[in-house]
């Protein structure tokens, strides 16, 4: 199971209505493929860092999503076709999601008391023990 | 791991040139490591914020002391930060 995170902008002047009415489209496009909406995070009004189409805000909204991938393509091309979104991007999280779980518990079994902790960095370590692994 | 370097002596900035080290001082742990942060992500503008130059550049590690793979990965947050609208991508 894959996990992704969409987030869409929307132009500032659109109702709520009308984004409300986008995100249960996208819920049933991900509920029809087999996947699941696990979160819908509104960060509401927001300040662009430049300016997207003339817009200097932006309605950002978020989707967590729990699938195996086949709807991404349908969902990003919904969110092209809808006039008021201006930008979205789409990330595939599961893969680090994962090493970071793997981190945390290497770092608990690894850790020795040690008198001189600053001789090495031990995520460097971490990371040629899970550089071993991947081989 | 302790590198031959580190058993000189020299630790003040301006060292002679044919010293390798530079301008960094003596080996420090990164700041991402010593917080146990695991996954950058791009939607935390604050602590992406702070590994961009005030023009909006991405600081280099010497800079900033994070590890190869910490660097890319931050390279990778911040790009899609600035893709989102959440980072400037330059600042004058």
């Amino acid at each position: 199971m894959r996990s992704y995170e969409v987030v869409f902008i929307s132009a500032p002047a659109t109702t709520e209505d009308d984004i409300t009415k986008l995100t249960s489209q996208l819920e049933h496009v991900v509920n029809d493929k087999g996947g699941k909406v696990t979160k819908i995070d509104n960060w509401g009004r927001r300040k662009l860092a430049y300016r997207i189409r003339k817009f200097d805000e932006g309605v950002y909204t978020l989707l967590y999503l729990e699938s195996n991938g086949r709807e991404i393509s349908e969902i990003e091309r919904r969110l092209r076709v809808t006039d008021f979104v201006i930008r979205y991007l789409t990330v595939r999280t599961d893969e680090d999601l994962k090493r970071a779980e793997k981190m945390k518990t290497k770092r608990k079994n690894l850790l020795t008391p040690r008198d001189n902790d600053d001789d090495f960095d031990m995520d460097d370590v971490i990371e040629e023990e899970l550089a071993d692994d991947d081989n | 791991m302790p590198k031959p370097s580190d058993f000189d002596n020299d630790d003040k900035n301006g060292k002679p040139m044919r010293s390798p080290r530079g301008s960094s001082r003596r080996r420090r742990v990164s700041r991402l490591s010593a917080e146990k942060i695991d996954y950058i992500d791009y939607k935390d503008v604050k602590l992406l914020q702070s590994f961009i130059a005030e023009n909006g550049k991405i600081m280099p590690r010497r800079l900033t002391g994070v590890t190869a793979w910490q660097q890319r990965k931050l390279s990778e947050a911040i790009k899609r930060a600035r893709n989102i609208a959440l980072l400037p991508v330059t600042k004058y």
